[in-house]
């Protein structure tokens, strides 16, 4: 108990001081995470896009293997890549294991099926007789698809920050593409790993508490995103 | 303006519309009358160029509409269709109504401009910057109508874009459609379910029933001619059925029910099934023994009142003559006559207001 009540100050000690390891891992993490959504986002959309707005045979397949990949663990897809890009892989010419870029592609793999899924959900949900509406509007194919992409883009949105929630949070991935080295590819959950290891829990709680405030602030700019939207429309609905 | 030439529709195994063959003429408002179900809704997507026909062919102002997508973009472009249930999109009122002069690739000022005229037309300035999911269901209708009119189609489609209003949507959107169709000339196909509705709006109608188009005429021939018992019903006639044709002299016929004898115009000969549809407001009524034919081509039946129906300002007068008979009067001079359940009363239909239809 003491060991904990001890962890707990030192924790706070150490994020009040702005520990510079504290604050390198964290800016690692945050950077990592954040490509890998913004890279997984610019292919799911458009890839859910066309998943969803193109008849073909095998489409329902497709969709239930990308569910299922929902929940593959992050070990498997650390494996996976980790066969690729090793020294003796396929890609192993470009030296990608150990490095942040390598870690990028791995969580850029691991959140890619739930944001198309997710995608493909979104774009779903919207009512059917708005794509015809468009088309009857006069819409060429790519107009009707912007479109219908913005009636979804909350849902979308949402899509979005889930991806994220699971890049920054897993360890899988980090720990066997990064291998944790120090000053270079250590993020968040491999340091709370590393650390708790090596018995120094003040570190480890403060790295979790950080992890859980970065948690909050993304729950908090969704709402604020989602809020906004809504004061929007509540003053638009103030018309007359 | 637009023929379409043996069309078929199929979806999956199940033939929604089949054989259809009619033409559109420029400047008309047509009504596409008939149950639901029916396929007025397929035929006018197909019209819309949403869906192929399974068979047959549209043309449109001559051109062909079986080519590339971009040529069926081009031909749509000139169209406009409102669906039954509007969908408006999550964003404003003007947006709304943009979208279609968007596409286009029309500039921003003239844009607004359109929108600004077509929020004025439909009854809607100052809604402008509302969010159009808050809009009511007529509000959102005459939103939905307004997108379509901004294009300056030279074919509006509607499908039913009155049902599930309240009558002074309704009438609002009537109004509208009219005007539309008068100032621009634009063409006008209405679906409706609603007889009333199209009797009000169009110049000429199709009745449509599981699929066929199974009578395309002007009013007058719809209602008083129609082809089958179905329509008859449709169109708010009961026929009346167990007829044989007597005798058929130069197509002045002698119908029997039982022994109740109806003379009729008909080509119809002698021994046919028949039935009647007598229209109730070609029903004189008078008191027993005023009425006397005035010429042979003159039917006059006595029977009983069985009831009396109000109807607005009218009464639905519902007569046994030995066949049932229905007669339409104002409500005042069915009080002058002083008619009452149970009594005697002479009715009298001229042999050309009888309309005769096989009865198979």
């Amino acid at each position: 108990m003491e060991e904990i009540i001890a962890g707990i100050i030192q924790a706070f000690q150490l994020i009040i001081s702005l520990n510079p390891e504290l604050l390198e891992v964290t800016a690692l993490s945050l950077a990592i995470s954040l490509s890998a959504t913004a890279i997984a986002t610019l292919i799911a959309i458009p890839l859910g896009g066309l998943i969803h707005f193109r008849e073909f045979a095998g489409k329902r397949v497709i969709i239930t293997i990308i569910q299922t990949l929902y929940s593959v663990p992050t070990v498997i897809i650390g494996l996976v890549i980790f066969l690729f890009i090793s020294r003796s892989g396929p890609l192993g010419l470009f030296g990608l294991l150990f490095t942040p870029a390598g870690m990028v592609i791995g969580q850029t793999i691991l959140i890619l099926p739930i944001m198309v899924g997710l995608t493909i959900t979104a774009l779903s949900g919207v009512d059917r007789n708005i794509r015809d509406t468009l088309i009857s509007l006069g819409a060429t194919e790519f107009q009707s698809i912007i479109q219908v992409v913005r009636e979804a883009r909350f849902a979308i949105l949402g899509a979005v920050i889930l991806g994220f929630g699971r890049a920054i949070s897993e360890v899988g991935v980090a720990m066997m593409i990064g291998g944790n080295i120090r000053g270079a590819t250590r993020v968040l959950t491999t340091s709370i790993a590393l650390e708790t290891g090596m018995g120094n829990f003040g570190l480890s709680i403060a790295l979790g508490i950080v992890l859980l405030i970065i948690a909050l602030v993304v729950v908090l700019i969704m709402n604020l995103i989602t809020s906004g939207a809504l004061a929007e429309s509540d003053r638009i609905r103030g018309g007359p | 303006m637009i023929r379409i030439s043996g069309v078929d529709k199929k979806f999956g195994d199940r033939e929604v519309v089949s054989g259809i063959n009619l033409e559109i003429r420029r400047g008309e408002i047509f009504a596409l009358i008939g149950p639901s179900g029916s396929g007025k809704t397929t035929l006018l997507r197909l019209i819309n160029l949403l869906d192929h026909p399974t068979r047959g062919s549209i043309a449109f102002d001559g051109l062909s509409t079986d080519g590339s997508e971009h040529e069926r973009l081009a031909i749509r472009r000139r169209m406009a269709m409102v669906f039954q249930k509007p969908a408006v999109l999550n964003t404003t009122v003007e947006q709304n109504i943009s979208f279609g002069l968007q596409f286009r690739g029309m500039e921003q000022g003239q844009i607004r401009d359109r929108v600004t005229r077509a929020l004025e037309m439909i009854g809607l300035s100052g809604f402008s910057k509302r969010r159009a999911i808050t809009l009511s269901g007529g509000e959102m209708q005459r939103v939905a109508i307004a997108r379509a009119l901004v294009t300056e189609p030279e074919v509006l489609l509607l499908d039913e874009p009155t049902a599930n209003l309240d009558p002074l949507s309704t009438g609002i959107i009537e109004n509208l459609i009219m005007q539309v169709n008068r100032e621009k000339k634009t063409t006008v196909v209405i679906a409706t379910h609603d007889m009333a509705q199209g009797q009000r709006l169009a110049h000429r109608m199709g009745v449509m029933m599981d699929g066929q188009l199974v009578q395309a005429g002007d009013l007058y021939e719809i209602f008083y001619h129609p082809v089958n018992r179905a329509i008859a019903s449709f169109v708010g006639i009961n026929p009346i059925r167990g007829g044989v044709v007597e005798s058929n002299e130069k197509n002045l016929a002698t119908i029997a029910f039982g022994g109740v004898r109806i003379q009729a115009i008909t080509a119809l000969d002698k021994g046919h099934q028949v039935a009647v549809c007598i229209r109730p407001e070609e029903v004189t009524l008078a008191l027993p023994g005023v009425c006397a034919p005035a010429s042979s081509a003159r039917n006059c039946l006595t029977g009983t009142i069985q009831h009396l129906l109000p109807f607005g300002p009218f009464t639905h007068v519902h007569i046994d003559c030995g066949i049932p008979l229905k007669a339409l009067l104002t409500r005042r001079s069915c009080d002058e006559l002083g008619l009452a359940k149970e009594k005697q009363v002479t009715a009298t239909i001229k042999a050309t207001a009888v309309h005769v239809i096989p009865d198979t």
